[in-house]
Order: C-alpha cells, then structure tokens, then sequence
C-alpha cells in the first residue's frame, strides 16, 4: 500500500492515460472486460481516495470509469478503415504509380466530369490551371492553385473518388491518379513516379498559403460592448436587388404583399 | 417536434381570419387580410365541414406528418449551385418556423455524396491511434453508455456565401436556411475517449464519416474533451437518415463541416491531417491571395426570418418581427433590431430559452403603415461579441471567402407589403 501516498490525486478528469504520469487514473480506467481484478481493485482504492482526501472529495466532476462497454478492434478490423494520409506520409500505403499510368486512369475514370486536362466539363469541379488567380477577383482554386499538401488530394481521392464509384482503385491506380493530376498542374514532370518513397520531393506551390485564424486579432473590432444605437450612420441607400440579379429558384412561397 | 404531429386539418388562417375580423369591428382596423376569401360554407354562421364528419382515426397515420394545408414548409435547394444533386445543400424554411427548435424533416441537408443508408445492426465506430486500448462499438454499446441531451445551433460555414458580393438570393431560406437547431441526444467523446485511454502524445482527433464521401475533418483534442458529442437522437427520437443516422459527430458552435455524420471513426493523432475538407474547402480565401486555416468558431449572426422575402407583409398596424439569432462563441446576451437600415437600432425582446451555442428566438413589435423600411437585425453573444455589418466584414476578408459570412442582412419592406434582398451602402 505504500505507492497509494505517492500517487498524484485531483486530476481525476483527465482523460490520459497511465503514461500521463497518474496510475489513478489507468486503474480507474480498466474494465472487467480488460482486466477484472485490477478494476476491483481501482474501485476500492477510489473508496479509499475518497476517504482520505479532502482534496478529491470535493471534485465534483466524475473520474474516468470503464464501463465495460465496447470491444477491442483488432488491427484487421482497423486496417479495412484505416485509410487517412497525413502530409508527412503517415498512413500512405504501399504502392506506386507514374504519370504516365495515370493518364490511362484519369481518361477512364476521372475525365468524363473532370475533363482531359482538368479543366473540368461541364460543372464538376476543376482540378487545374488557376494559378496565380489567388488574389484576384475571380479566384480558381484548384489542386495546384490552391491545395497545400500531395496529402490532400491524395487523401480525398483515395476516400471518394471517382465520385459514385468511391473507394475502387486499387493503390497502384490511386498514386498513378494522383501523379497524374499533380503533373497536369506541372507540379511534377511525365517520367515521375508517385510512391512513399518520393512523396517527399512533390512541392506543393500553395504550400505557404494558408495561416491560421486569427479573427480575435485581426476582427478585434468587432468585440464591442456598446454597440452605436442612434444615428450611427449617414443616410441609407440602397445599392443591389435580389430581385434584379433573379437567380432565386422559382417556389410556392407568397411573395406579393397583401397591402392595398 | 414536427409542428403538428395532429394531422386533422386546422382552421389555422380561418382563426387568424376571424380574429382579424373582429379586431376590425372592434378598432375599426382596415384588415386587408379579410378580403382573402376561405370558403363561405365553413365560416361562421355556417358550420364547418369538418365539424360534420368524421375524419381519420388512429393509426391512419402512425407516423404523423403536417397537416396538408402545410405542404409548403419544405425544405428547397437552388439546383444552379451545384453538378449534382448527392453533393450538394437543401435548405430550411426559416420564414416558416418560429421558436428554436427546428423539426427535424426540415433541417438543412448537406451531403457530399447522398444519404447513406445504414442498417442499425451494422452499424460500427472504431475508436483508434495514439490510445491504451482501440476500440469498436456497435450501436447499441453507444445507447448502452452515459448521454446527455444538449440544445445547439449547427450552421453550415457557407450559409450566406453567396451574398459576399451583394444581395443574390430572395429569401431567407436560401440566405440564411444552412443553420437548424434541435436537441440532440449521445455520448460525450471525453467518455468515450476515456474507454481507449488517450495516449499523452495525442492532441488531435480525424473524424470521419461512413458514407461515399468518407467526410474527414481535425478536430482538436481539446475541443472534444470540452463538449463534442456523439449523438444518435435529434428532438427524441433516431438521428434522420440525412441528418446522418445512425450516429453523428456533434461539435458545439463550430462549422457544420467537422459534424461528421453516419460517423465511422475517430483517429486519435499528434497532429492535423490537413485533408481537402480543411485546405481546399473550408478555409477562408482573403484578399492578399492567403487563406484562413482552422477557422472553426461560428461568429455571432442573426437574421429576420419574418417579415422576409418568402413572408410578406399582409396587414397595415401592429407588426411582430420576428427572427433567430445565434453564437458559436456562446450565449446571445441581445439582438437589436433597426428599420432605417442601421442608422437607429433597439433592442429585441429574447424569448424562449437562452442556452450555449444555440439559437436564440426575438421579436420586436411595432406599428406599420406602409413607409419602407429597411429591416435588418444584429446579434451580441456574451463574449462581447457584436454581429458587424457586410461592409465592415468585406473591409477585413474581401469578397473571396466564401465561407463565415455572419454580415448584418437587410431586407426592404415596400408598400405593398413585398419583401426584398437588398444591398445598403
Ligand atoms: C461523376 C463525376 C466525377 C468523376 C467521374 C470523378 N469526380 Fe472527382 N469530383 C466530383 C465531384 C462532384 C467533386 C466534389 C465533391 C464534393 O465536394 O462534395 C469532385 C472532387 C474532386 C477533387 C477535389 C477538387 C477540389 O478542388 O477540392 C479531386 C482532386 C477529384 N475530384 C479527383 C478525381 C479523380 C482523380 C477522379 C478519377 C479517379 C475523379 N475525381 C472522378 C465528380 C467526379
């Protein structure tokens, strides 16, 4: 019983683990499930927690329980589901695949919505050109104007398309896919061969394009607890119908007033 | 929470009516409205229609629907928007509705690849990476463990994104309608995470959904531990299928986006994933050319939802304006309410419950009599936080964001009573 004083109590809502540095918790959290014994014992050391600190008796918020519920997934399980990718690589799979394999693939499978070289046909989405659009006023955001990392587009693809028909292609396909919408934004040339093993050398031109919010700075304006109530403004003018523009769908709504 | 789970029709506008008659009579109001006819056969003194037969019994309509005097109140997209209709946005009758609660068969839809079907027996979430112990979970494990039942606004971070460059769409079904509100029922992720066993290096969750989209977002640890849900019930009963039944993400007062439907599974990582749901879309494009990352907090907004473009005026005299407001910063602690555009502003009565991360119902009443007006609303949350006008916003993000827009919308009331989208400078 002597490594009871020495544990570390009050942080009872953390939701870590042992390796967080408080064995507490980790018998708290064991299960019969998991390991009986050991849970019989967590629940009497609580008792005894209770008892013998103020300190703890008073955290009015519940300490992590098992409840026993839930089973453990294995690594088969894991594996079919698994299919994240980070821009480290993390989480690539094995495989490769070069431009020139993806041209065979993108024309079959990619080009009929996203048209030959990515300009997209029709309304689906574009996958290319739009650089240097960025700052103007008709932006095109596309995989090499715009996304960040080969992650990105490779993530997405290997979860959801070709839309309808998503997770499909095989791995060999996916980073051929991959390669070639890379190439079509001259992102990579057409000998290149898209794998874990060059992932790395793929240089995304946004890459830099992004930071992160910072409205509570940047709209610090915003936050004021006496907002203007009279005569805040000049005279009013109206600028833009709806009306005009006329886009709204046609629907059953009544829009004529009823005032003579 | 449908409106009306009665299914007998009511003489809801023949009340109205007959109310308005005798307002008439009695304070010698021009009713304009009692011009509108109703059939003369079910109007006192003669005796209704349905006061004479019998109408269906029980079980006719075991699972009730509105009355059919209702068939309006639906949701409607703008089929220009998009390719395709299995990605893309139905939106919600807000001019429609009063109160908070949204009914659950008119809650915005967005799906990215259309509504999964998922058989409640096959249904699985796998709780795995930086964790002691991963785990999977079938439906009825989730319903077995702990749940709360929270109140909170879900509003997608496009909702008015196509107003950044001026009044486009007539109604604020199509301005407004990507945000509802219902109760949902589920698990807290801090207990659910508590089963795994968060491993010390473990600061972000991928969530991620079971459908063709496979819907992937970050969600910071933090964030999850404080309030994030699973949830399997909306307003009582199951999660709708479109609403991503049997079991969705719920993240308190941020982007609709990272509310992760037919929810599969959560990854627990030392960092973001940077998916295309966080780089290509979702991030707020400004006007230097550099985008916003991790802009997750919907700002303060509000919106008169009657009179609107879709609710016209019908009568001169007493008015109730009537509208939702609601903060992903918190509370609504007020809502002002201005008829001149912005010039003059008072503050709007607050009805109905207040709660974190939920909308807000107002009214303000007033008399009119056929001046034009220009309506507009503006919300304050209990960060001191103060809804600004689309002006004020363009200044700091340009008109190239897409996403967040939370400006101050205005409507114009014209003699007739018609309602329009306009744009103030
Ligand atoms: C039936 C039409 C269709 C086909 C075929 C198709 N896509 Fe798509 N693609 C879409 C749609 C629709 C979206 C947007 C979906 C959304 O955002 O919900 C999209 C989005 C994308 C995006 C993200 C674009 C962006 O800017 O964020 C990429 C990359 C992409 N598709 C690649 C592919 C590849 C590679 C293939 C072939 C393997 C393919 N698509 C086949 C319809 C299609």
């Amino acid at each position: 019983m002597s490594r009871l004083v020495d544990w570390p109590v009050g942080k009872l809502t953390s939701v870590r683990s042992r390796e967080s540095g408080n064995p507490v918790l980790y018998f708290l959290a064991l299960g019969p499930r998991f390991r009986g014994d050991e849970r019989k014992f967590g629940f009497a050391l609580a008792v005894f927690l209770l008892l013998v600190s103020p300190a703890l008796a008073q955290d009015k918020k519940s300490p992590p329980r098992n409840y026993g519920i839930g089973q453990i997934a294995t690594p088969e399980q894991i594996a079919g589901w698994d299919i994240d990718v980070r821009p480290d690589g993390l989480g690539a799979p094995p495989g490769k695949g070069s431009v020139k394999d993806g041209e065979k693939v993108y024309v079959e499978r990619c080009a009929a919505c996203h048209g030959e070289f990515g300009e997209s046909a029709g309304r689906w989405p574009q996958l290319a050109q739009g650089k240097g659009t960025l700052a103007s006023h008709d932006p095109v955001k596309t995989v090499g104007s715009y996304f960040p990392y080969v992650s990105s587009v490779f993530d997405y693809i290997r979860r959801s398309m070709p839309f309808g028909d998503a997770q499909s292609l095989s791995n060999d396909e996916l980073y051929a896919v991959t390669a070639y919408v890379l190439n079509l934004n001259d992102i990579v040339d057409d000998t290149f061969v898209l794998s874990k093993e060059t992932w790395a050398q793929v240089k995304m031109p946004n890459r830099d394009g992004f930071y992160d919010d910072d409205r509570e700075k940047s709209e610090k304006a915003f936050w004021n607890s006496k907002p203007c109530m009279k005569d805040c403004r000049g005279p009013v003018k109206i600028t833009g119908h709806a009306a005009v523009i006329d886009v709204t769908p046609e629907d059953k709504t009544p829009r004529k007033g009823g005032v003579d | 929470m449908t409106d009306s789970n009665d299914d007998a029709p009511k003489p809801e506008t023949t009340s109205r009516r007959r109310f308005l008659a005798g307002a008439a009579t009695l304070g010698g109001l021009a009713a304009a409205g009692a011009a509108q006819a109703g059939n003369p056969k079910n109007l006192p003194p003669n005796v209704a229609d349905w006061s004479k037969h019998l109408g269906d019994g029980v079980a006719v309509r075991p699972y009730g629907h509105p009355s059919k005097f209702e068939k309006d109140v639906i949701r409607r997209d703008v089929q220009w928007l998009t390719a395709s209709r299995e990605s893309s946005v139905s939106f919600t009758p807000l001019h429609e509705l009063d109160g908070i609660i949204t009914p659950n068969g008119l809650c915005f839809e967005r799906h990215h690849a259309g509504i999964a079907e998922i058989d409640p027996d096959d249904y699985r979430l796998i709780i795995h990476g930086l964790v002691d112990r991963p785990l999977i979970f079938t439906l009825d494990d989730l319903k077995r463990l702990p749940r709360v039942n929270r109140i909170y606004f879900l509003e997608c971070a496009a909702n008015s994104g196509m107003e950044w460059r001026g009044a486009q769409l007539n109604g604020c079904q199509y301005t407004h309608g990507m945000v509802h509100c219902v109760q949902y029922t589920g698990v807290p992720v801090k207990v659910l995470l508590e089963q795994a066993g968060v491993k010390p290096a473990g600061k972000w969750l991928l969530v991620e959904g079971g459908d063709a989209a496979a819907m992937n977002r970050s969600v910071p640890l933090a964030k999850a531990l404080d309030d994030c849900l699973v949830a399997y019930r909306q307003n009582g009963e199951m999660l709708r299928p479109e609403q991503g039944y049997p079991v969705r993400l719920v993240v308190p007062g941020w982007e609709g986006n990272m509310w992760i439907k037919w929810l599969r599974r959560i990854e627990v990582g030392d960092q973001p994933w940077y998916t295309r749901e966080e780089t290509s879309k979702y991030t707020d494009l400004l006007e230097n050319g550099k985008g916003r990352k991790f802009t997750f907090e919907m700002d303060a907004k509000s919106v008169i939802t009657s009179p609107s473009p879709q609710a016209p005026v019908k009568h001169k005299g007493f008015q109730v304006i009537s509208g939702l407001a609601w903060s992903g910063r918190g509370k609504v602690t007020r809502v002002d309410v201005s008829l001149d555009g912005g010039r003059n502003w008072r503050a709007a009565k607050i009805d109905g419950p207040v709660f974190d991360k939920c909308c807000v119902r107002f009214y303000a009443e007033t008399e009119w009599n056929g001046e034009p007006w220009l309506l507009q609303s503006r919300a304050m949350d209990d960060t001191g936080y103060v809804q600004p006008s689309k002006d004020d916003l363009r200044k700091i993000r340009g008109v190239n964001s897409i996403y967040h827009n939370n400006g101050i919308q205005t409507w114009a009331l014209k003699a007739s009573g018609e309602v329009e989208n306009v744009e103030v400078g």
